[in-house]
Parts: C-alpha cells; structure tokens; sequence
C-alpha cells in the first residue's frame, strides 16, 4: 500500500483502447460491440486513477458508487474486493458498466480528465461485473428478517434497484412483471449487441439469490390492482417502476400500413421474442430492406443498428433537427454513423406512402431549416417552402418518443401529474399511504442508472416509512447464520442471521 | 399468491371441448384471473416458450371453479398447433391478463349481442352480463352452417329472444348477421344499444346498419399485438380521427367512429409470414407424420 503516490505525470497517459469489433463485421451480427477488457488491460486502466481525496466521481454517480474504492481494489488483483466494494452500492455492475452514459456522470467530472482523458470508469466496472458473473461470486448481505412484505411493480431497472434494497433490509420481496421474462427495458428494449442477455439474467439470479420472488405473466392494475395488494394481498409497501413506454406517432398519412411500426415493438420482437429466428420462433419481425428510422434517441440508434444486423440493405435516420441537436449519446450516435446509418438531418418526415399493395414505397419529407430557440432551448426546426422529397423505403419506424403508460391511471387511484405521469413527492411517495413510484413512470423517458437511482432512493423512502434501519454488519463472513435462498457454497448465497 | 422462490406459474389446462375441425375450447386454471375477469377483456397466451404471443378474448369466467375459457378458431400456424398440441393436464407457457376497459353494462335496457366467427363466444359473457343487470337481450349469432354451431343452450339461458343466422340456411334464418339485426329492428323500436363481435368484415357490416337505424353500437376489435399493455403501438386503430390503441383504450369503441378500412389493413400486416409459417408448419407435420405411417403399415403387413 505504500507504492509511490500517483501523480498525473506518472500514470499512463492514454486511456487503455477496448477492443470492438470492426464496424463493417459487427454491423452484421447480434455480438456485443465492445468486447471488454482483459485483466492486463483493467490493471493497466486502474493505474490511470489518481485515488484523488476530493472523489468527484462518487459525485457524479447517480447511485453514488465508491469508485476509487473499487479501483483500488482491482489495482491491487483482489477482483473479488472490487466486486465486494461495487456491490455495496450497485447491485448490476455488468449492466451499468455497459449502459450507463458515464461521459456525463463520473467520467465526466474526473480528475484526470481535467488534463488527459477520463479514467475508463465504465469499462471497469464492466470488468469487475463481468468477473464476478462468470465466477458466479454474489454479494454475501446479512439478512434480518423484518417481518414486512414488499410489492415491486415491474421488473426494470427501478424495480430490480428497489427490491435488492429491501431484500437486503429483511422484507419478503415479490417483483410482478407483465412479460413472460423479467428485466423489463433491459430485456425488451435494449439489444443483445449493447447488453446480451445472458447478463440480464446473471443479474438477475443475483436477485433470486437474495430471496426476492419473481412472478411474470401478472399485469398490475387489471389482475389485481394496486390498492388490493395493501389491502387483500397484505403487501407493506409498494413501489411502482412500470416504465413509461406507451410509443407516440406522428399522425401523418400512411402510419397505418404494413412495416411502419414503432421502435418499441419492433426491439421487443427482436429481443424478447427472438423474431429475427423466424421460424424456429414464431413471432415474425416484418420489416424490409430499406429501413428509414424516424427520430435520433438512443431508443432510434438502438432500431437502426439492429435493422442493419436483420439485414437491411439501407438504414436511414431522418431527423428534423441537425445533428447537434440529436438526445442520443455521443457514443451511440458514433457507433451508428460507423456502421453505415445514412443520416438525413434537417429532414421532416410529412407523409408514408403505399407501395401499392398496402406496404410502404417511400417516406415523402420536407426540407428543414434552424429558427429561433424554442421552449426546449433548441433552434425550432422550420421547414423550408417547396422542398418536399422522397426517400426510398419499404419499412419506416416511428422512434419519436414515448408517453405514460395509462393503465394505472385507469386501475388505481394513483395521483398523476398534468402530463399523465405517476405525481410524487421528494421522497417519491405518490398520492395512496404507502406507494412510492420511480423511474420512467415519474420523469418521463431517462437512463437505465437514472432509474436505478431512483429505485434506491424509494428504497431508502420506504425503510423510513416502514421504520426499518438497515445492518450495521451489511456483510457476513457464514459464521453462526442459517442458510437461506439458494443453496450454493462458502460465501456465495444469502444467510439470515440465526435468531 | 406463490410463496418466495416458488416455481413459475403453471397454467393447467383442466377442460377442452371440441365444436368443429377448427373451434375448440380451452378451460384454463387462473383462480385470480378468474375472480379479476369482465366481460369485454382479453389475455394474451403463449403456447410454449418458442411462441409468440397472441391476444384472445375472454369466452367466460368462472370464479368458484378458478377457471377462464377461451374458445379459439384454429387459423393460422399458432392456432393450429395448439390445437393438435394442448390437451387437459397440459398448461399454457404464458397467460397474462385479463387485459382491456371491461365492457359498460349500465343503464341499458334492450341490448342486441351480435357475434360471429371468432365473435360467437366473446359475445357470451356481455349478454349474461346484460341479463344479470335487468337489460332485455336479445342475441344474434351467425354461423356458416349447422355443424358449428355451439352454446345455443347457454345463449337461450341468458338472451330474451335468440336468433341463429347461417349462411346456408342450414340453421335458423339464411343470411349474414346483419339480417338477423334488421329482424330484432323491426320488433323492437326502443333498442338502446348493440354489441358486435366478430371479423371486421362483420362489424362493419353491423356498424353501416346500425347508423342507419341509429343504434348506438359498440365493437370489440382484436388487432395484431405483441405486449398488450401499451408498450408497442401494433394494435393502433383509428377511430374518430385519433390513434388509439386497442390495447389500452379499448378493446371496444364506438363503432361508428373506427376507420373499419385502417383496421383491415393493421390485420393484414403480417400476412406474406403468417402464410410461410403455417405452409412450413403443414409440411412438418407430413414429415413428422410419415415414419408413424410407415410404422403402422408395417404392423399392418
């Protein structure tokens, strides 16, 4: 421990390069992109932080990681410490290290990154979370049962967050998800090149192992409401992190022909239900060759770069702001410009047309000007008189965005906000006694850690309303507890503190 | 309620009914479905992991028993194959529901339940439901011939008056649904409202008729969908000049507000693969189906 103290002249000037697959194979196939980094690779990479005292990058992180900690650990090889340290806090370190837009959070505000480029906070963590699933190591928490029952709604990110808290905290989890597999976003939403699902469900038997139930097949609101599971069903708490997700669309002439389809479902036949293995599975994908993606989110990214590894022989973004204004992260925008996305910036999309038997021929546009700044702060779009054109298509897909899902609007007595979100207060308490909400539900559209930030402060919400304090002693060497959860060996699965 | 770590759900089939070569019956045990379900909703099956998912509307319910029925018309691949597969003591994969805005019942007093096709049993639990609450109910079911007509007992039990429609005369009156309408319309001058179910060639139908004779008519539309709960915009239908989504606004609107041409052309979407994956299924099943011919010809010999 008492190596030379690092100084930004000593440590490695460039940040470590993770291998990716070549854009011209990649864009072909359903492996991931970045392929990760080798522990030569990691150690290296660990190097580059300074161990600084004032520790903006906790800061920056929205789940408030103990990241030196962790990098400290894995410059000494102690993984299995790293792992411990990054379980303290996040529960999902192969998912965030993956998804997390880091060059906004903790990379953003590093120290090294005022004079170099950024430690690689994220491709770390991936390393460490990446580890520990194929050494099957879990976090070992010292369970008290605290005689509460937990209702989680939804199995996504907020949810995942919020019910590893409270198991953790001694409460009988149950997680409803209305798919017929957990994971919510990350399953349906994100594709198998960004994060594969084998993670999701490593990750996800992390939480069965902690003792929280699962039970898919159940859409809360119409199966039993939210009021029922504190009255009838005698849940304590409930949290509800059902997502946003309800696709808008244009209303321009054409939307209803066939392939023309929102983004949502085109990526939930794809990674839930496996469409691009017609017919060995049965849900069929129906799209073309010559894909034209309405909009420039990461939620469009992810629905072009997926057409091009279907097999489409052109993918289009049309988006009616230039490029400086598109949401998408940098990083995604990149890797869609690599991959060979045709790019129409400025381009307003006004009508679908009929190929003549009921298909898509073309998408017509008019040409796009930048006004003055609207509500938002962008430069308004304008369009630009007598400019309308055609581009070539046979499949269109509507990424504009995504509203409230109204079902528990409809099913509950849940207050909502003016847009229709679920209305709460700074402890992400809503309107009936004891139901917190987070997530997507709340804010509208955001990240994957953003939603995970919030499961845990309603965790942290919860606890106060239920009065429960969590351990002092969160980890637990085996000795004296009783085995609970799955049976595994030595310090791998859940003990409950003998009683 | 499942206990922590419990196996997933299983969702046992305990009764299956045949009407015809292609209408059979499924009876499925969900106790918390059966106590959650109303007329007018939906579930969403899958058959096995490999499926896909695909909506049906609820045939009945039955509390006590802890039970749902569906009865399903075997179309296309999925259909077919549960048809030949599911048997009692076998189970569903999925099933998630029930799904959809039940059905209004309140305030009517002289309703027509219409339904033909895949609409014959949906339709049952609405007219119970408009007999259970003091509406007069008058059932129209349309059937092409005599063979497959099913639940005529049931129907009798809950409709005021009943009125069989078949294409070829074969069973009650000889024509489509909406003759049978245009019969109860002439007897009744103080309809209050009419529920149809059925393909959408038959909705429209009854909706063009109903304008006529000013009957405020209520359609249940069944578009292609994957999630069912809002999530994927699959099932969006125009109806009175908005996007819904049959999904979560509905599944049943104003039938004289929904672009019966754009619901057409939503349900056509996938029909190049739905043609490819049950030509491809049929082939199999001759493959499959030879080495057992051969076998038997061989005891045979």
């Amino acid at each position: 421990m008492a190596a030379k103290k690092r100084t930004i002249r000593t440590i490695p000037r460039e940040r470590t390069p993770m291998a990716e697959q070549p854009a011209a194979e990649r864009a072909r196939n359903f492996r991931e992109v970045a392929c990760g980094f080798t522990l030569a690779e990691a150690l290296r990479e660990s190097e580059r932080c300074l161990l600084c005292p004032d520790e903006p990058c906790v800061r920056g992180c929205p789940v408030g990681i103990d990241i030196p900690g962790f990098i400290a650990k894995l410059g000494e090889k102690d993984i299995h410490g790293a792992f411990d340290v990054l379980s303290d806090t996040t529960l999902l370190p192969a998912i965030c290290g993956r998804v997390c837009p880091q060059e906004t959070q903790c990379e953003q505000v590093c120290t090294v990154g005022q004079t170099l480029e950024p430690v690689a906070i994220g491709r770390l963590e991936r390393f460490v979370g990446d580890a520990a699933i194929s050494e099957s190591w879990s976090s070992v928490p010292f369970i008290e049962p605290a005689g509460f029952k937990v209702a989680i709604v939804g199995s996504g990110p907020a949810g995942m967050a919020c019910a590893a808290d409270m198991a953790k905290a001694g409460c009988q989890v149950t997680v409803f998800e209305a798919f017929q597999q957990p994971g919510g976003v990350l399953r349906y939403g994100i594709p198998e090149f960004r994060l594969p699902n084998e993670v999701v469900d490593a990750e996800i038997a992390k939480l069965v192992r902690l003792g929280i139930t699962f039970r898919t097949n159940v859409l809360v609101g119409r199966l039993f409401t939210i009021e029922q599971l504190l009255t009838e069903m005698g849940f304590d708490a409930v949290f509800v992190g059902v997502g946003a997700g309800t696709p808008t669309f244009m209303d321009i002439p054409g939307e209803a022909l066939a392939r023309v389809v929102s983004a949502n479902e085109l990526l939930t036949r794809v990674n839930l239900m496996h469409a691009r293995d017609f017919p060995s599975f049965d849900t069929p994908l129906g799209i073309g060759k010559k894909v034209a993606v309405i909009g420039a989110g990461n939620t469009a990214m992810d629905a072009m770069r997926v057409s091009l590894r279907l097999g489409a022989e052109k993918v289009m973004c049309v988006y009616r702001r230039s490029r400086d204004e598109a949401p998408a992260r940098a990083e995604e925008l990149h890797h869609a410009e690599d991959e060979g996305v045709q790019f129409h910036w400025l381009t307003n999309p006004i009508a679908i047309l009929d190929d003549g038997s009921r298909g898509v021929g073309a998408l017509r546009c008019q040409r796009m000007e930048l006004g003055e700044p609207d509500a938002s702060g962008r430069r308004r779009p304008v369009a630009i008189a007598d400019s309308d054109f055609d581009l070539d298509c046979d499949t269109v897909v509507v990424a504009i965005g995504t509203d409230a899902n109204p079902i528990l609007g409809q099913t509950s007595g849940l207050a909502l906000d003016d847009r229709g979100y679920l209305a709460v207060d700074a402890d992400l308490a809503t309107s009936i006694d004891g139901v917190f909400a987070g997530g997507d539900i709340v804010t509208g559209a955001a990240t994957v850690i953003e939603a995970m930030g919030a499961g845990r402060r309603a965790a942290r919400a919860m606890k106060r309303y239920l009065g429960l304090v969590d351990s002092d002693v969160p980890y637990d060497d085996g000795l004296g507890a009783a085995p609970f959860g799955l049976s595994g060996s030595g310090r791998d699965y859940v003990r409950v503190r003998a009683v | 309620m499942s206990e922590p770590n419990a196996g997933p759900a299983r969702y046992e089939i305990v009764r299956r009914e045949d009407f015809s070569d292609v209408t059979y019956l499924l009876e499925v045990r969900h106790p918390e479905m059966a106590r959650a379900a109303r007329p007018g909703q939906f579930v969403i099956v899958m058959s096995r992991p490999e499926g896909e998912r695909i909506p049906l509307t609820i045939a009945d319910f039955d509390g006590e028993r802890g039970t749902i029925t569906l009865v399903i018309q075997a179309i296309g691949k999925t259909t077919r194959e549960m048809q030949r597969d599911l048997a009692v003591g076998g189970s569903l994969y999925a099933l998630v529901g029930p799904m959809g805005h039940p059905s209004a019942t309140d305030g009517v007093k002289k309703v027509v339940c219409v339904g033909g096709g895949l609409g014959v049993a949906p339709i049952f639990p609405q007219a119970r439901a408009f007999h259970e609450a003091g509406a007069y109910v008058i059932g129209v079911i349309g059937f092409r011939n005599k063979d497959l007509v099913f639940w005529e007992d049931k129907f009798r039990a809950v409709c005021d008056e009943f009125i069989i429609c078949s294409d070829d005369g074969s069973v009650g009156m000889k024509g489509l649904v909406t003759e049978g309408i245009k019969v109860a319309a002439s007897r009744h001058s103080d309809i209050d409202r009419l529920i149809a179910i059925g393909p959408p060639i038959m909705m429209r139908g009854c909706a063009e008729l109903t304008r006529t004779l000013g009957i405020t008519t209520i359609v249940s539309l069944n578009p292609v969908m994957v999630d069912g709960t809002g999530m994927c915009g699959g099932c969006r239908v125009r109806v009175g000049g908005r996007t819904r989504f049959a999904c979560v606004d509905g599944p049943e609107f104003d039938a004289h507000t929904v672009d019966f041409d754009d619901l057409m052309l939503r349900l056509a979407r996938f029909k190049a693969e739905e043609r490819a994956a049950l030509e491809r299924w049929q082939q199999s099943c001759r493959i499959e189906a030879q080495p057992a011919a051969i076998a038997s010809r061989q005891e045979g010999s």
